[in-house]
């Protein structure tokens, strides 16, 4: 089973190495390692967001107000910078963090303690943050005029040829290798999205483990509020519209299950980064903007077919063995 | 069974082989039923037998065979075809419709109508009144809700659903796994009104004195072959066994004889605002201590209790003289007890994980390192218990799901054995599963005690309980209606009597 996972994992990136090259021929330059640079900095958000996803939805639950969460979030530290220029953009940063860990715990409360099904909780709570967007804002959007050149700047500031941006993407990618595979947390949120009873029995509190993994995911998502304003130089209620659902995509098509406990961080960067490829590459070539959301749609069902088959795979592996006479 | 073999047989299969890639279910078996009489038929897990009841149900297609009813060669293509034949199933867990009516699930596929073609409920609300009261069932209302149900009301509606087809054929799918004794009484009352009105019925369960209580004639499967069949007067149990394993079994329970040491557990009145009442009792080293009773008496919630799965409302705990209150399962296995759940596949295993994985499970706060995992230690700790189990695998890093069921149930108690417990609690360690498996179930259980281990095992099953126990607690209602030493002078009658409130008679 693991070795199919690394094997999908795989067929992923060579599908995206494939689709790089064949583009390449189309638009020569596009596989140049400044562009991918480029590509990857486009993505960093998404790549982010999708990790702490992958989280939640490896849980058994679903997280559908990342993109208000990341939309209010980012609209505060907008204000408050607007209105104090003199703090400093650090602080903006943890704040930014703090205001989505509140958020995602919210939303993780009410899964844990009153045990409504998350997708009720966070689309209720998408449409709140969304809300809340228009009470502190007035309705006004934050403009690039009003944002200091430190909050614009930490995002671009180049480090080893990259930006910062894409940096915290490739933290973001070590932090979760680490949490996924080495913690007793990340084994917790397999083990619960696997077997919820047997982890039960074995001691896993599993309502604290979602509700940590819904923390996770709000976390990411205000860090994330601060980078989309900072890069796309605005805060408004607009912001990251309807995002969540690319980021669920990046997630599914990252090999991660719908149904709780499959999938790993490497496969919520590749899904993240198919999508971001498509996205660059379709303007490059010529390709209307609705052909990319077919792309994206046709690679969602793609991959849940692909998962599907892979896991009754599986099974006719056990019935073989237990078929055998021993 | 004079008159048994003199009519005809309502249906006949004959040569029914299927197949399924890499097995073959079923090889050339033959089975018939009589109008008016029960047939048991009897294997141990994997002989075919619900293999051979989804061909009777129309769910799968025979790859070879015959099917005759009344003599006229049949195909049950579909289970529409085969509920049109006059054959209906009764599972081991009702596939009803929870969310509908009583009436509804009665009358589901075939609902009266009115001249407009619309369901006609008044007509159905009726008729199922009607049927209700043909099987003695007339307390369930037509227009509740089916969730509202217990289990073997469930069972009544699914009789009712029978005969509002005026099914012949009746297939009964371990229909009394979940029941309590006395819902098991009125289930063979109801048998037993089927059989007068004519019906052909399957049988199927693992229980012999049910088989004997009931059954006219019996079929026995092994490894998807017929094996024997005849009358049941002119068999006993023995042979049956034989039969079924092909080889003869003398001592299902290889209790070995351990020392009885000092108190481990002492518990004292126990108390839970809904549940139970008043539990007091003494577990002792090297001891295993039976839990009698029927279902719901109350014996699974204490042992969730002592868990930390829920929080009883009074009482006091001492484990080696301390005193602990365990407020969640972490807590209760930190302090030595383990509980291995009914549903060992559901709530056992986690599948997809590797088995080291699995077996580290509950033991990761002794494997990490403030929530850091020590990968090391884990493969360590995993490697010495699948070797001391013998667990048979390529290797520990393989997905559990991929091993076989023998090892699967391996795995699992080697979990609870690297989390080094004083207490197991076994709740129904051997409900539903073959003799083979059992009797190595069995067999571990008194390794465990061997070791210094004390066990609790919460049974439904008497040759069980008085097989493996030093000592009997019975629970009725919620509260501890006796004790009994497992000495000699112990009957099976005296538990039933205890369990069902039955005052005994003065002899």
């Amino acid at each position: 089973m693991k070795s199919l996972l690394r094997a999908r994992e795989l067929w992923l990136a060579v599908i995206i190495v494939a689709m790089v090259t064949a583009i390449n021929f189309r638009a020569p330059g596009f596989a140049a390692p400044a562009n991918l640079a480029g590509i990857l900095n486009d993505t960093s958000i998404l790549i982010i967001l999708a990790l702490g996803q992958m989280a939640v939805i490896l849980t058994r639950c679903i997280d559908l107000s990342v993109a208000s969460n990341l939309a209010l979030s980012g609209m505060i530290v907008a204000l408050v910078n607007a209105a104090y220029p003199e703090v400093p953009v650090q602080l903006l940063m943890i704040l930014a963090v703090g205001c989505g860990l509140v958020f995602g715990a919210f939303n993780g409360v009410l899964v844990w303690l009153l045990g409504i099904p998350a997708i009720v909780v966070t689309l209720g709570t998408l449409t709140i943050y969304r809300g809340l967007i228009f009470l502190i804002a007035g309705g006004q959007w934050v403009n690039a005029d009003q944002l200091s050149e430190d909050f614009v700047q930490f995002t671009r500031i180049e480090m080893l040829g990259l930006p910062l941006l894409s940096w915290y993407a490739v933290l973001a990618a070590a932090l979760f290798f680490v949490v996924m595979t080495r913690t007793s947390l990340g084994r917790s949120i397999y083990a619960i999205g696997v077997n919820p009873v047997a982890s039960v029995y074995a001691g896993i509190n599993v309502g604290r483990t979602t509700f940590v993994a819904f923390c996770i995911s709000g976390m990411l998502s205000g860090f994330c509020g601060y980078l989309w304003v900072s890069r796309y130089v605005i805060g408004s209620v607009e912001v990251a519209k309807g995002y969540e659902l690319t980021v669920v995509a990046a997630c599914v098509i990252g090999g991660i299950s719908i149904a709780g406990g499959v999938g790993t961080f490497a496969g919520a960067i590749l899904g993240a980064l198919f999508l971001g490829v498509i996205n660059s590459a379709l303007p490059v070539i010529n390709i209307s903007p609705f052909w990319q959301m077919a792309i994206s749609g046709a690679a969602i069902i793609m991959a849940v077919v692909l998962n599907a088959r892979g896991e009754k795979r599986g099974n006719r592996i056990i019935l073989r063995q237990t078929g055998e006479p021993s | 069974m004079d008159i048994g073999s003199m009519t005809e047989p309502c249906i006949t299969l004959s040569g029914i082989t299927k197949n399924f890639p890499g097995v073959r279910a079923l090889n050339a078996v033959g089975l018939e039923l009589y109008p008016g009489e029960v047939t048991a038929l009897i294997g141990e897990n994997g002989a075919g037998k619900s293999t051979l009841v989804k061909i009777m149900t129309g769910i799968y297609q025979p790859d070879a065979g015959e099917i005759r009813i009344n003599g006229k060669s049949v195909e049950l293509s579909s289970p529409h075809s085969a509920f049109k034949l006059g054959i209906t199933a009764i599972h081991q867990e009702t596939v009803l419709f929870d969310e509908l009516s009583v009436a509804e699930n009665i009358f589901l596929g075939h609902a009266p109508k009115t001249r407009f073609k619309t369901v006609d409920w008044s007509a159905m609300r009726v008729r199922s009144r009607r049927l209700l009261k043909e099987i003695g069932a007339e307390h369930i209302p037509a227009e509740a809700p089916l969730k509202e149900l217990s289990i073997a009301n469930k069972h009544l509606v699914a009789v009712a659903r029978a005969l509002s087809v005026e099914a012949d054929i009746v297939i009964m799918d371990e229909p009394t796994a979940a029941l309590s004794h006395k819902e098991i009484e009125d289930l063979f009352d109801l048998i037993g009104l089927l059989k007068k009105s004519g019906k052909s019925i399957l049988f199927i369960s693992h229980k012999f004195d049910e088989i004997y209580r009931i059954a006219d004639r019996y079929t026995v499967f092994r490894d998807g072959e017929m094996v024997g069949n005849g009358s049941i007067q002119d068999t006993d149990q023995n042979a049956i066994v034989q039969l079924m394993v092909g080889r003869s079994v003398d001592q299902v329970f290889p209790k070995q004889k351990v020392a009885i040491g000092k108190p481990v557990l002492t518990v004292e009145d126990l108390h839970h605002p809904t549940e139970f009442a008043d539990i007091t009792f003494k577990l002792n080293q090297g001891e295993i201590l039976g839990f009698y009773g029927l279902v719901g008496a109350g014996r699974s919630e204490v042992m969730q209790a002592l868990f930390g799965i829920t929080q009883p409302s009074g009482g006091s705990m001492t484990l080696d003289g301390d005193a602990i209150a365990p407020k969640s399962p972490a807590d209760a296995i930190n302090s030595g007890i383990v509980y291995v759940p009914e549903e060992r596949g559901s709530q056992g295993v986690v599948a997809n994980l590797p088995i080291f994985q699995n077996i580290s499970l509950p033991s990761l706060a002794r494997t990490s390192r403030s929530g850091f995992l020590k990968l090391a230690q884990e493969f360590s700790l995993a490697s010495e218990y699948s070797t001391r189990l013998d667990l048979r695998a390529a290797s520990l890093s393989q997905a559990v799901g991929t091993l076989s069921g023998g090892n699967q149930q391996k795995v699992v108690i080697a979990k609870w054995l690297a989390t080094k417990p004083r207490i197991i609690i076994l709740d129904e360690p051997t409900k539903g599963i073959d003799i083979g498996s059992k009797a190595a179930v069995h067999a571990f259980m008194g390794e465990l005690v061997g070791q210094g281990l004390s066990v609790i095992m919460v049974s439904s099953e008497l040759p069980e309980i008085m097989g493996m126990s030093d000592r009997i607690i019975v629970m009725r209602e919620g509260r501890i209606a006796a004790r009994y030493d497992n000495d000699g002078k112990l009957s099976p009658e005296m538990l039933v009597r205890s369990a069902a409130g039955i005052e005994e008679v003065a002899a």
